[in-house]
């Protein structure tokens, strides 16, 4: 065995249930800037910009940040829809980013994604049942049409949609029925691991609480694993056990989702909890309120050393010189990034 | 958050087209008018063999320059005696093919280079684009003229020549859809199924881009009649004897000043033809335009 | 004071479709004094930006107040013509809308749009908008402003062109400002600057505004007093405190309680609303909430409430009305 594989423990022949499902190692991911008539590339997006996570079996890890914070890119990068730039993703021990296509083809059974735009997200010139069966025909599971057929109409019935809609259009239903039909979808290769992103931003507030339901409600039943993207806090909290906060392509604070919103750590989080609006008027007029000033910082040319020390109430001269690790602050498994924590 | 553009993402699919025509024809009765026409054009090409009066090589002097409206003339006849109308109807026998041959030529390989292009990107879309671009840098009829004289004046000839001047259009066309298709989340939900890029070609980006390829096709026949007119008006289309509208008018335009309508006949036939074809295509435009549409 | 500065008696505006007629607002009536924040919160189809659309008659042009009054300043607003409503448009009423990104035009220079209401309105030059609309970039926050009125919008960011939109907004000193979800579109620590700003513009010049969302949080943060609709219908109406404390109408109440709380420390499963938001072209018969409703009776299906008092706000439903407290059905948690 390679002594690499030893030093980190991992390898796909001694991975095990017990051991961590997705493992995430200095992850980028850099689009280039282009200028120019001959294209030529003038700056890098650092989209995601060398980020570390750990994903047990099991579990619902919540990804929230506001907008260019990375995170979708980081849940498409996992799952290698956008190519990182550089980086380590072991899924099960093995590392996808050096899968040949055939490999990652196979790969992509035991992973799935949901998207956030209902609308977007299923071709319009398929219906529900081609829609929820192309996976299966993709990876071959159902060796008769009658098999798939059936197949799909379990498929609909898990997610709360009546088999009558397997002939229908996307455009005939609603963006939460719509919605239903890419988690039947996502269901489709009895996966692991789902990427969830963004899946209830686009709903009406009403349909929301359904959607989270059935998500919970089906990983349960078949011991899924989310990774869960949101900009909501309040959903994500509600629905994750472990949360990541993300700002500007890093990591800067990994918690339970309890000890999250109790006793945070980093300002960012501090100051995002603050913002959220919770729906009681004594509460809200209560609070204290941390006002950041400016705009989020930009992926393309972030700040020297802490990339929130720009907005941060906090801040010191120590900020500007070297960049926290995501270990600075360490309380069991409670990680944040920064030199001066809330404490 | 992707923004879906509005030409394909709000489409309504084609589910069986014989119910689709049917509605499209109750809410958009020009597209009915215009198919009429087009259809009555191919019936008339296909028919002339049985529906033409006299035969339209058939030279008979004496009954030379005949004004139309003479008897058994409808349109009278040319500076040989011939039939016009039957002369006219069989030109439609020429016209009509080449449309048809040089669009599907320009549309599958412009289709192609457009897909490939606009898929794959990179090294290919580089090379493929300038490729185009050297065949934009020609006016059209000028570059079929060239290719046509190039390799030999026939009709053969002149269906390539109008077909490589038509795959420019094509390339561009699609290969801009697939770059908005590409964007759209239901593609990429599809690659994280694990599906192959042909299966994606096939399956989910060619049945996205009927329509407004359908659009360019009914406008490009246009194009292609009068380009197939113009090479034959010069030459180096449709040899003699076979009637064509474009030699027709070439040999017309010596008579204008005493017998004009030599000349204006088969100009009218032309006029005709591109007409049906642009209104269909511009019908079929409005109608499937999903934003004109509630 | 007995005179309102805005006040929506009975109002019905209709989508005339293709489909058929949509009953966009039906019968619609509330009013906003000086000074407060008004809360409309709904959902998709719930009518309200029909509301405030026809307010400042922006409407579509399928779309005409059929019946009703609406008074400004005591002023019968549904008679004026359009010139006279364009006077009032910019001057006294003002409104900002939810995308900012494309509320302002891309070819003129912020500083310029910004100054526009005041050329427009007021006749004034060029430079003399120009130095308003410096002053008015301060006002709202926005830093470095002689610089900033010099840039092109694209060049903003999200919250900073949502307050060049309120700066446009405030030039003319308005009487109201109607914001239809101005911080939806926006990252929740913009959205906390902006509602904050809001907040205390308001508070500074005895502007009135009315707010127009889908978030219940927002609504409880800045909100004096609370309407909620439902399928063109005000289904509830009264002091936010109360309306929090004690929803009296089963849609309010099932909102509460399916969105997430941050401050919630359970993880039990969200009380769910079943069904789907209503299809405007069918409607059901009766209360329009009915299908929905945990708390239906049998009435509920053939007689559509009137609004009317429930312990101290309105209420249209039959099982408040006759005594009920939904709140007593909440089980622990």
């Amino acid at each position: 065995m390679p002594a690499e594989a030893v030093a980190s423990g991992l390898s796909a022949s001694t991975w095990s249930a017990a051991d961590p499902l997705v493992e995430v190692r200095r992850l980028t991911t850099w689009f280039p800037v282009r200028s120019g008539v001959l294209a030529r590339t003038v700056g890098q997006v650092r989209a995601v910009d060398g980020v570390d996570l750990t994903i047990r079996q099991g579990e619902t890890l919540g990804l929230v940040g506001e907008s260019g914070c990375g995170k979708s890119t980081l849940g498409r990068s996992i799952l290698r829809l956008i190519e990182p730039t550089s980086g380590e993703v072991r899924f099960k021990g093995q590392d996808m980013l050096r899968m040949g296509p055939a490999a990652m083809r196979r790969m992509r059974r035991d992973m799935a994604m949901i998207f956030q735009d209902p609308f977007g997200s299923l071709d319009p010139r398929q219906t529900v049942g081609d829609i929820v069966g192309e996976p299966l025909e993709i990876h071959h599971l159902a060796r008769t049409r009658r098999q798939r057929q059936e197949r799909v109409r379990e498929l609909l019935d898990l997610v709360g949609l009546a088999s009558s809609f397997v002939d229908r259009y996307p455009h005939e239903f609603s963006g939460g029925q719509r919605q239903r039909v890419g988690i039947a979808r996502a269901l489709a290769v009895d996966p692991t691991f789902i990427v969830c992103d963004e899946p209830v931003s686009a709903l009406d507030v009403s349909i929301q609480a359904q959607i989270i339901n059935l998500l919970e409600r089906l990983q349960e039943k078949f011991n899924l694993t989310y990774l869960f993207i949101a900009h909501d806090l309040s959903v994500v909290k509600h629905i994750s056990d472990r949360i990541a906060v993300m700002y500007v392509g890093k990591v800067v604070e990994v918690s339970s989702a309890r000890e999250l919103y109790q006793s945070p750590q980093h300002p960012y989080t501090g100051s995002l909890l603050s913002a959220i609006p919770i729906p009681d008027p004594t509460v809200e007029r209560g609070r204290e309120r941390i006002l950041l000033k400016g705009d989020v910082a930009s992926p393309v040319n972030p700040p020297s050393g802490c990339r929130f020390r720009t907005r941060c109430f906090k801040a010191q001269p120590r900020c500007a010189e070297s960049e926290p690790p995501l270990d600075t602050v360490r309380l069991g498994d409670h990680l944040a990034a920064c030199y001066f924590p809330l404490g | 958050m992707s923004t879906a553009p509005a030409l394909i993402a709000t489409q309504a699919p084609i589910r069986q087209t014989r119910i689709h025509l049917l509605e499209l024809g109750r809410t958009h009765p020009r597209v009915i008018l215009a198919g009429s026409l087009v259809l009555l054009l191919f019936l008339v090409a296909l028919l002339a063999p049985f529906i033409s009066p006299h035969d339209p090589i058939a030279v008979n002097a004496d009954n030379a320059y005949l004004p139309p409206l003479s008897p058994s003339h409808l349109l009278g006849t040319d500076e040989l005696g011939r039939d016009l109308f039957s002369r006219v109807l069989w030109g439609a026998r020429v016209s009509l093919p080449v449309a048809f041959v040089a669009v599907a030529v320009g549309l599958v390989a412009g289709g192609v280079i457009g897909l490939i292009s606009g898929y794959f990107g990179g090294v290919f879309d580089l090379l493929l684009m300038r490729l185009i671009d050297a065949l934009l840098a020609f006016p059209a009829l000028i570059l079929a003229i060239a290719i046509v004289a190039a390799l030999g004046p026939d009709l053969r000839n002149a269906m390539i020549a109008i077909g490589i001047v038509a795959i420019p259009v094509y390339a561009r066309l699609v290969r801009a859809l697939v770059l908005q298709l590409k964007q759209m989340e239901f593609i990429a939900a599809t690659r994280s199924l694990g599906a192959t890029p042909m299966r994606i070609i096939l399956r989910h980006l060619i049945p996205n881009l009927l329509n407004p390829v359908i659009v360019q096709v009914s406008l490009s026949a246009g194009f292609a009649i009068l380009a197939e007119a113009t090479l034959s008006f010069l030459g180096l289309g449709a040899q003699v004897p076979t009637p064509d509208w474009g030699q027709m008018i070439n040999t017309g335009a010596t008579f204008l000043a005493n017998d004009p309508w030599l000349a204006i006949v088969p100009g009218a036939a032309i006029s005709v033809t591109v007409f049906s074809f642009n209104l269909l295509g511009d019908s079929l435009r409005d109608a499937l335009d999903p934003r004109l549409r509630s | 004071m007995s005179l309102h500065l805005l006040e929506l008696d009975d109002v019905h505006t209709n989508l005339t479709l293709k489909a058929g007629v949509v009953r966009a607002v039906d019968g619609v009536s509330f009013h906003v004094d000086a000074g407060e924040t008004l809360g409309i919160v709904g959902e998709s189809g719930s009518g309200k930006s029909m509301t405030a659309l026809s307010i400042m008659r922006l409407l579509p042009r399928s779309g005409r107040i059929d019946s009703g009054a609406i008074r400004f300043k005591g002023r019968e607003l549904t008679g004026f013509s359009e010139d006279e409503m364009e006077e009032i448009r910019g001057t006294e009423m003002a409104m900002i809308f939810q995308d900012p990104m494309t509320s302002l035009n891309p070819v003129y220079r912020t500083g310029w749009q910004v100054g526009e209401p005041l050329q427009i309105h007021r006749g004034t030059d060029v430079r003399a908008s120009l130095a308003a609309a410096i002053a008015m970039f301060k006002k709202v926050g926005i830093p470095e402003a002689e610089k900033r009125v010099a840039q092109y919008p694209h060049v903003f960011s999200g919250g900073m062109s949502q307050r060049a939109m309120i700066a446009m907004g405030l030039t003319t000193s308005p009487s109201l400002l109607i914001a239809d979800e101005p911080t939806t579109a926006l990252d929740v620590t913009i959205q906390a600057q902006i509602l904050d700003l809001l907040r205390n513009l308001n508070r500074d010049s005895g502007m009135a505004t009315i707010l127009i969302t889908h978030n219940l949080g927002v609504v409880a943060g800045i909100c004096d007093r609370v309407i909620v609709m439902y399928a063109g219908r005000v289904v509830e109406q009264g002091r936010t405190e109360d309306v929090f404390a004690h929803p009296e109408h089963p849609y309010t109440w099932s909102l509460l309680h399916s969105i997430p709380r941050l401050d919630a420390d359970d993880r039990e499963p969200l009380k769910v609303i079943e069904g789907s938001p209503p299809d405007m072209m069918r409607l059901p018969s009766g209360c329009k909430f009915q299908p929905r409703c945990p708390f239906a009776v049998e009435r509920c299906d053939k007689d559509e409430p009137e609004l009317r008092d429930v312990r101290g706000h309105l209420a249209r439903c039959w099982v408040t009305q006759a005594g009920t407290s939904l709140n007593g059905s909440v089980d622990a948690g």
